[in-house]
């Protein structure tokens, strides 16, 4: 890889205010990456804060029911803060300390990386300002609240959809007026290089902890890894130390709303084409004239209309497979595995959840799949009681 | 023949921008003319982009409604068409490069070049990711500009030996808008660009006053202003061109 290049994809396309600010921030993370006081930091922080390693928890009572593949949870609803989005925040966070920033800012969706960020941001004492789609603040209203509690500034946008993207655009032209004091620690693997590139290696401890747990479990490796995709964090994550390991499926769920033939799904994918946007050339939901499409799903986080150019880049060569999870299907496996295995997780990992649901009933005993829990669902719990039809007032 | 340097010979250049289609394709033609009648060099038309990254609200705002009214890439092509039926004045396209690179760079610059549109301006299209567009370009003399930004510093002087057409001088930090100061140190900046670029060099970002016409121009080849004539064409509507008129007359002398 070079020039941040996967294949056709990625890149930095990005307006010249802001180059020299991230050819400083590639060089910084190509030194901090390898320096030992940087990750031994990190590395107390992962485990003594976050609470890493987080489980790889063997789902016995969905393997009986669902009646194949052997079914295992990498459990980053454990995380501190609720989500994987802590593993890439608090590198990220540290990185800007190191280039003597004072300030982050950052997007956010569902509000998981909103929060994650608010958190690093008092930890490492950063001055915080969070972007969020007028439309998520309201879906999302509690995590703005706990956004706020950790002393951050959360600015509903109220731009274009009112969504991530929007929130993306808005944190862009925020960065672009204050490159000096600033770093934009974005929440995916996304944006123009070192970004997915950044953002991948700080969440690829999800796939690290998950290939060395489960070959000391089951002394093999597993068919298959999946996660759910919107920009693709918690999927690269998982996906990353599978990659060489040719025999491991890599399985992405996209968020397909109420259908991929509805056009009202964020199903970048199946229904994207190639173009260039938030700094990047990969694929996207847009129109023959290139204006990118409102995208809806149920999950905000799922809720975005292109995808990290490596995981065009691992489709494109048919390394990983990604398919269209809807909200019914989501909802659906949202509540079964509360029932089934006391857990509440977060209506973007359950898209996940609901294509295993599907798969490992057609495989046999000896299969083990791992499905990343991205994050817990406790703020989803409401939508999905309106989802019911049931008006619950928090 | 490509038609930028004529905007620039012997004077100081006023270019005008403004959003295709906005509000509606009639309204933009007729503000366009009356840029031209006040005396501007050259015109810089805005095809709307649905996530405009290095737009303030105003712009932005222009974008939004000239996308609800059904402006397309083709439809700004008949715009820039009319124009071009009308007067030689130099042409350039402003957008983003999702819609260049989705109407295809062949596709888009023979285009250009069949109608007699100049030159291409992207804000997302920096330097290093050029080429792609800019090698296209070449085949059909449309010139693809260059920005310089306030943080640009040692890569002025690359920006600045490849620039073509005029190099657009970014003045302030942030996103377009107008600024009742700029505050960047723009004589240095011009100082580098002028050791090294064959092409004039205008300013734009936050100018929208005479007076700060008049300086910036007193530095460099020529101003750019935007936002301050879109907020025009919003507040107007159909009876923006004569306002448009005053105002870039007004701006026009002061450079002179």
């Amino acid at each position: 890889m070079s020039n941040g290049r996967y294949g056709e994809f990625g890149g930095q396309y990005i307006p010249e205010t802001l180059m020299n600010e991230i050819h400083k921030l590639e060089e910084a993370y190509e030194f901090y990456k390898n320096d030992k006081d940087f990750n031994d930091e990190l590395n107390a922080l992962l485990r003594d804060y976050a609470g890493r390693p987080s489980l790889l928890y063997y789902a016995e009572k969905m393997t009986k029911d669902l009646g194949g593949a052997k079914i295992y949870f990498k459990r980053e609803d454990l995380n501190h803060t609720g989500s994987h989005k802590i593993n890439n925040v608090l590198g990220q966070a540290l990185l800007a300390k190191k280039m003597g920033k004072t300030r982050i800012i950052a997007e956010t969706g569902a509000g998981q990386h909103g929060v994650a960020a608010a958190t690093a941001a008092a930890l490492l004492g950063l001055e915080c300002e969070i972007f969020m789609g007028k439309e998520d603040t309201i879906r999302q209203a509690l995590n703005v609240y706990r956004m706020e509690l950790l002393g951050a500034k959360v600015n509903p946008v109220t731009s274009g959809t009112m969504t991530l993207k929007d929130a993306v655009n808005e944190a862009m032209r925020d960065w672009t007026t204050r490159v000096d004091d600033t770093l934009y620690v974005l929440g995916s693997v996304m944006g123009p290089h070192p970004f997915p590139m950044i953002v991948r290696d700080f969440q690829s401890v999800i796939s690290k902890e998950a290939r060395e747990q489960i070959l000391e479990k089951e002394g093999r490796l597993p068919t298959a890894v999946m996660a759910c995709v919107g920009g693709g964090s918690n999927a690269m994550g998982m996906f990353y130390n599978f990659i060489n390991d040719n025999d491991v499926r890599l399985i992405g769920c996209e968020a397909a709303g109420r259908g991929v033939h509805t056009g009202e799904t964020a199903a970048t994918i199946a229904t994207g084409t190639l173009g260039i946007f938030h700094g990047m050339k990969s694929l996207f939901c847009q129109n023959e004239y290139g204006q990118i499409a409102p995208v809806y799903s149920i999950s905000a986080g799922l809720d975005y209309p292109g995808i990290g150019p490596e995981h065009a880049y691992l489709h494109s060569i048919g390394r990983a497979e990604y398919v269209p999870v809807t909200d019914d299907e989501a909802v659906n496996a949202f509540e079964y595995i509360a029932r089934t295995e006391g857990i509440i997780c977060a209506i973007e990992s359950a898209h996940a959840v609901a294509h295993m649901m599907k798969i490992a009933p057609t495989m046999s005993k000896e299969d083990i799949i791992i499905c990343c829990l991205s994050g817990r669902g406790d703020k989803d719990v409401a939508a999905i009681a309106r989802y019911r039809g049931i008006d619950l007032h928090e | 023949m490509n038609k930028i340097k004529n905007a620039f010979e012997n004077k100081k250049a006023f270019i005008g921008f403004l959003t295709a289609g906005d509000p509606t394709f009639e309204d933009s033609y007729n503000n366009i003319m009356a840029m031209v009648k006040a005396g501007a060099d050259l015109i810089e038309i805005g095809i709307p982009f649905s996530d405009p990254i290095a737009e303030g609200v105003v712009i932005q705002g222009a974008n939004i409604r000239a996308l609800s009214h059904g402006m397309t890439t083709d439809r700004a092509f008949e715009l820039a068409e009319k124009v071009r039926s009308q007067t030689d004045i130099p042409i350039c396209f402003m957008t983003y490069l999702n819609p260049v690179f989705k109407y295809g760079y062949d596709r888009f610059f023979q285009r250009c070049k069949d109608i007699g549109v100049d030159g291409l301006i992207c804000p997302d299209m920096p330097f290093e990711e050029k080429h792609e567009a800019s090698d296209v370009a070449k085949k059909y003399d449309i010139s693809v500009i260059s920005l310089i930004a306030p943080t640009s510093e040692e890569r002025i002087k690359m920006i600045a030996e490849e620039a073509e057409g005029f190099i657009y001088i970014v003045s302030s930090m942030g996103v377009t808008g107008m600024r009742s100061e700029i505050k960047t140190d723009l004589d240095h900046i011009m100082d580098a660009v002028k050791k090294y670029a064959k092409v004039p060099a205008a300013i734009g970002f936050g100018i929208n006053k005479p007076e700060q016409a008049q300086k910036m121009a007193a530095i460099s080849d020529g101003v750019i202003v935007g936002s301050a004539i879109v907020k025009l064409v919003e507040k107007y509507g159909s009876e923006a061109p004569e306002h448009i008129y005053e105002y870039v007359k007004s701006m026009k002398d002061a450079i002179r």
